[in-house]
């Protein structure tokens, strides 16, 4: 069975700059990996690697054993960005951003199914946004709009979830419901890549957590546990056997 | 109104009206939420290089403003793809060079006077051939919204979304480009191609004002852009003046309008809830 992500050597480069420097990560179905790491280690240029959305300067990526340019099933692949756009300011309501998550299972000349609206109801239902779903996104809260931006992903109900920070900056409730979500897609054997500062209420539902410092894994295996100082929110990982940084490759 | 139907002219000029009011604003729509408001404006500097070619070659300048056109905003596609900085420079030399082109050409043509009824417009001089004409474009405009609509939603809302949803992202760009490139030369009759952006923007503005929702909003700019270019031409009919900007004055003062009753709207809205 080939994996869902996978990722050898990947480097990649923005202007002259090394933001990824030949990293390796094979996710396995079923898994739940957390990507952490300080702000600029790369941790959002990772997950865009894997899904192609990047372009690799050296390594190669591969969803379900093809590489993104020659992939064709993104049915199975649910992206949640880090934020909602609100398009030129023309207002959406919350139902027409989720129901836009079903467009990798729709045919063009054909409209919306009633599998199409009862998936749309269902992740309403999951992220508890199904009494807004009339309302205009604009008019949320930033967690409601991750949430919103959530069940986009689940509306299309793909295998394999990628979330670029969904617990930023959201409240606490949503953070809960968020965990509750995971959890009811990790009993189903979905795969999750999600990147995070904190962990909170995700924590017992990470499988493996990987930490990138200056574009390399310095860190994998078990979530690391804050322990004294480590346990301050906010801090910055700092691992004795992380290589010496290199300067003048970053600055 | 209805004396005024037994006239030929107007009963061209009526429906061109209504065909530009239903298919500016709903391309709009999507290019307003793909934060390209003045690309209906470059298009249609670009589109008066067809004009004046057409004036010139003695030919049809509503069918070489549309290839120019289309032209055009594949090459303002392509450049706001490959080039990140300077972009918007790029697109200056195609604006004006676009005008400069159309201006010169009209001129070597000794036109220069019919240049002025495509640059600003003048409907009342719709012939049959031209309506055929907006109005196959105009069909052709609402068939690819009703067919790529929903992919052009994900697109002109996130495009990274849309590459990761498999979507065709360059096919998609450059289709909105052309399509707004043929509602260019669908308006151009009726406001002229230095207003024709003004149909595509102002009635979504003023319809956003109001909606909560990216469907409705199509529907209600719909709604606008029809009564802003019928009553434009109405009013222009009777009063004796240039349609064009009576059209598009008639649509700011429908947004001015909007801006108002939004604002009762929300705090009608915030008091109940």
């Amino acid at each position: 069975m080939s994996l869902p992500f996978l990722l050898t050597g990947g480097e990649v480069r923005f202007e002259r700059r090394l933001v990824l420097r030949g990293v390796d990560l094979a996710v396995r179905p079923g898994e739940v990996v957390v990507v952490m790491g300080a702000n600029g280690s790369g941790k959002s240029t990772l997950i865009r690697a894997l899904l192609g959305l990047t372009p690799l300067s050296a390594g190669r990526a591969e969803l379900y054993g093809v590489p993104p340019g020659r992939f064709r099933d993104w049915k199975r692949i649910g992206y949640v960005p880090q934020r909602l756009s609100i398009g030129g300011g023309v207002p959406a309501t919350v139902r027409e951003i989720v129901s836009s998550g079903r467009i990798a299972r729709q045919s063009r000349f054909r409209p919306s199914s009633a599998a199409d609206r009862a998936a749309v109801d269902r992740a309403l239902v999951a992220v508890g946004m199904a009494d807004r779903a009339r309302d205009p996104v604009s008019d949320l809260s930033g967690g409601q709009q991750q949430r919103v931006l959530i069940a986009r992903a689940l509306a299309g109900e793909p295998d394999a979830f990628v979330m670029d920070e969904p617990t930023a900056g959201v409240d606490v409730r949503s953070q809960q419901t968020l965990a509750d979500t995971l959890r009811e897609l990790v009993g189903q054997g979905r795969t999750v890549v999600l990147v995070a500062h904190e962990l909170g209420p995700l924590e017992p539902l990470i499988t493996r957590s990987v930490v990138l410092d200056q574009g390399l894994i310095v860190h994998e295996g078990q979530p690391p546990s804050p322990l004294g100082d480590c346990a301050r929110p906010g801090h910055d990982h700092i691992h004795p056997h992380a290589p010496a940084s290199e300067p003048g490759l970053l600055s | 109104m209805i004396e005024l139907l037994s006239y030929d002219f107007l009963r061209r000029a009526l429906i061109a009206a209504v065909l530009v009011g239903v298919a500016a604003p709903a391309v709009g729509t999507f290019i307003v939420q793909r934060r390209l408001a003045l690309l209906g404006d470059g298009i249609g500097h670009i589109a008066l290089t067809g004009v004046g070619l057409g004036l010139l070659t003695r030919t049809s300048p509503t069918i070489l403003a549309l290839i120019v056109s289309a032209l055009g905003a594949v090459a303002i596609e392509l450049l706001r793809v490959r080039t990140r900085t300077g972009g918007d420079v790029a697109l200056a030399l195609l604006f004006y060079g676009g005008l400069a082109g159309g201006v010169l050409f009209a001129n070597l043509s000794g036109g220069s006077a019919s240049l002025n009824s495509y640059l600003f417009g003048s409907i009342a001089s719709v012939s049959t051939s031209d309506l055929y004409v907006v109005a196959g474009l105009a069909v052709a405009v609402l068939v690819i919204l009703a067919v790529f609509g929903r992919e052009l939603f994900v697109l002109c809302q996130d495009e990274e979304v849309a590459r990761a949803s498999g979507l065709p992202v360059r096919f998609l760009s450059l289709l909105i480009a052309v399509t707004a490139a043929l509602t260019v030369v669908v308006a151009m009759r009726a406001v002229g191609l230095l207003l024709v952006s003004a149909l595509m923007v102002v009635p979504v503005a003023a319809a956003q004002q109001l909606t909560r929702g990216f469907r409705a909003t199509i529907g209600v700019a719909v709604v606008v852009g029809i009564i802003a270019a019928v009553g434009g031409l109405w009013v222009s009919v009777d009063a004796d003046i240039a349609p064009g900007p009576t059209i598009v004055l008639l649509a700011m003062a429908v947004f001015l309008g909007a801006v108002g009753t939004g604002r009762l709207l929300r705090m009608r809205r915030t008091e109940t809830s």
